[in-house]
């Protein structure tokens, strides 16, 4: 029966079913990920992000809630010029963290979670 | 917190214990909860009047409080405080001093419009002055204002000595579980206008213990319904208000309780209402055995112990079943009767959601 609205999925993170095996590889190999502040200077700056939809913001949410789904496409948007790298001020290599990504994304793709 | 025979009973904290009129009361009847549940503030007086003997006086030139326009952003304050001020006028004039609301958004308004009063006596004179060019009316703030939930949790013991029908499954001799939902103005906005406060409100767990019952404490007892005015008026934004209630019939799902007892308006309602919903939208059903759960409000259930006559306490107009819970109860009634009027004329028929 179509009522004209519908439950809205809940964003909350559910701890039995978090993927969060990315997210683990990524911060053992580039650690700074985890001194991020948020500040947005990276997504604010961002040379693919001027010219796609690309948010690095987004990415790192993507990846922080493990919603891993999407996260290749995400990724593929990034040219890896590195002015993220120039503004961060907390001194993050957003482009390791791509990197790491691609390279995660490629070991878990056919691993149960 | 005291453990006794494996139970845990939380005592009140003495910072959130409520004074509660004794007698004498100006009754202020809820806009929407005559529309759902006609039955309950019928119930409510006859509780009130004849098993209890008190005196409570239902004044039919008492209105709205206007307070969904309010939290609509429809009515301003300055209108609200008017409103209320002539409902105060009308108590005033009656010779009542303790006044009670049958809402619990009316009840949250009423208590933030006398709290401002107190911290801001200018606007109280301001009021006043409103009242008067408007109306010619002039009023006295209550000496107690309490929600009538207060009223039956304070008589909850008098009532269960007159006790019918306990809270009891008669099959299997165990206690009924029985989820409370408390409304969110009731003590979120004023911890100290609650019972109990805002995270262990014992105004709807206390009478069910009273009565026989058990209550079930879940991961989102303290979840909004979802009713929330803006989140309902609009046809659109109704997701919003249907996964409040989801997100508690989840977490509620595996304490299989028998009941859900509420102590507002809109919480009966739409517990009531998005069950059915779900159940046509999604086909889930949160009750045990694939069953949906009957919702019922505090005047509901203690007129169910009392035994008074399903019908005359309007429980047909549930769009969820309550007969199951009513079997388990051990309560008479006859289905027949259910949709005729006192002279036997059929009023209306629906298939209520549960046993289909």
């Amino acid at each position: 029966m179509d009522f004209g609205f519908a439950p809205i999925e809940t964003r909350s993170i559910d701890i039995d079913i978090f993927d969060s095996r990315i997210l683990k590889y990524v911060i053992k190999y580039e650690p700074s990920l985890l001194v991020c502040l948020s500040c947005g200077g990276c997504t604010a700056t961002c040379s693919a992000g001027n010219l796609t939809d690309f948010n690095v913001r987004r990415m790192q949410l993507m990846l922080r809630r493990g919603e891993t789904e999407n996260l290749q496409t995400e990724i593929n948007k990034c040219m890896l010029c590195g002015k993220c790298l120039l503004v961060c001020p907390r001194g993050v290599n957003l482009r390791n963290v791509v990197m790491l990504i691609k390279k995660a994304l490629v070991i878990y793709k056919n691993q149960e979670k | 917190m005291i453990q006794k025979n494996n139970e845990h009973i939380y005592t009140v904290s003495k910072n959130y214990r409520k004074e509660i009129a004794d007698d004498n009361y100006y009754y202020a009847r809820s806009c929407i909860r005559q529309n759902f549940y006609p039955g309950s503030e019928v119930a409510f007086l006859n509780i009130l009047k004849n098993d209890l003997g008190k005196n409570v006086f239902d004044d039919p030139r008492h209105t709205t409080c206007t307070g969904i326009g309010y939290h609509s952003d429809v009515v301003p304050f300055d209108t609200i405080q008017t409103v209320v001020a002539r409902h105060f006028a009308l108590m005033t004039e009656n010779g009542y001093k303790n006044f009670i609301a049958s809402c619990v958004t009316s009840f949250g308004m009423y208590i933030e419009i006398t709290e401002t009063w107190k911290h801001h006596p200018e606007q109280l004179e301001k009021i006043r002055e409103y009242l008067k060019k408007s109306t010619g009316r002039e009023f006295e703030v209550p000496q107690n204002i309490a929600h009538t939930s207060d009223i039956i949790y304070k008589n909850r013991l008098a009532i269960a000595e007159k006790i019918k029908y306990p809270l009891v499954n008669v099959k299997t001799g165990k206690p009924l579980k029985v989820v409370d939902h408390i409304g969110c103005h009731y003590a979120k906005m004023f911890p100290d206008q609650g019972e109990g406060g805002a995270e262990f409100t014992q105004v709807l767990q206390a009478m069910i213990k009273a009565w026989g019952g058990a209550t079930v404490d879940y991961p989102e007892r303290r979840h909004c319904c979802g009713f929330g005015f803006r989140q309902y008026l609009v046809q659109a934004n109704r997701g919003y208000s249907l996964s409040n209630s989801k997100k508690k019939f989840e977490s509620m799902q595996p304490y299989e309780p028998d009941a859900i007892i509420t102590n507002c308006p809109g919480c009966s309602m739409f517990l009531d209402r998005w069950q059915y919903v779900m159940n046509e939208m999604q086909g889930k059903r949160y009750g045990a055995n694939n069953s949906l759960i009957p919702v019922f409000t505090y005047e509901e259930m203690a007129g169910l112990v009392l035994g008074y006559d399903p019908w005359d306490l309007g429980l047909q107009m549930h769009q969820v079943d309550c007969r199951p819970f009513l079997d388990k109860m051990g309560i008479k009634y006859d289905s027949d009767k259910m949709y005729k009027s006192k002279a036997g004329k059929i009023i209306g028929s629906y298939t209520p959601q549960c046993s289909k």
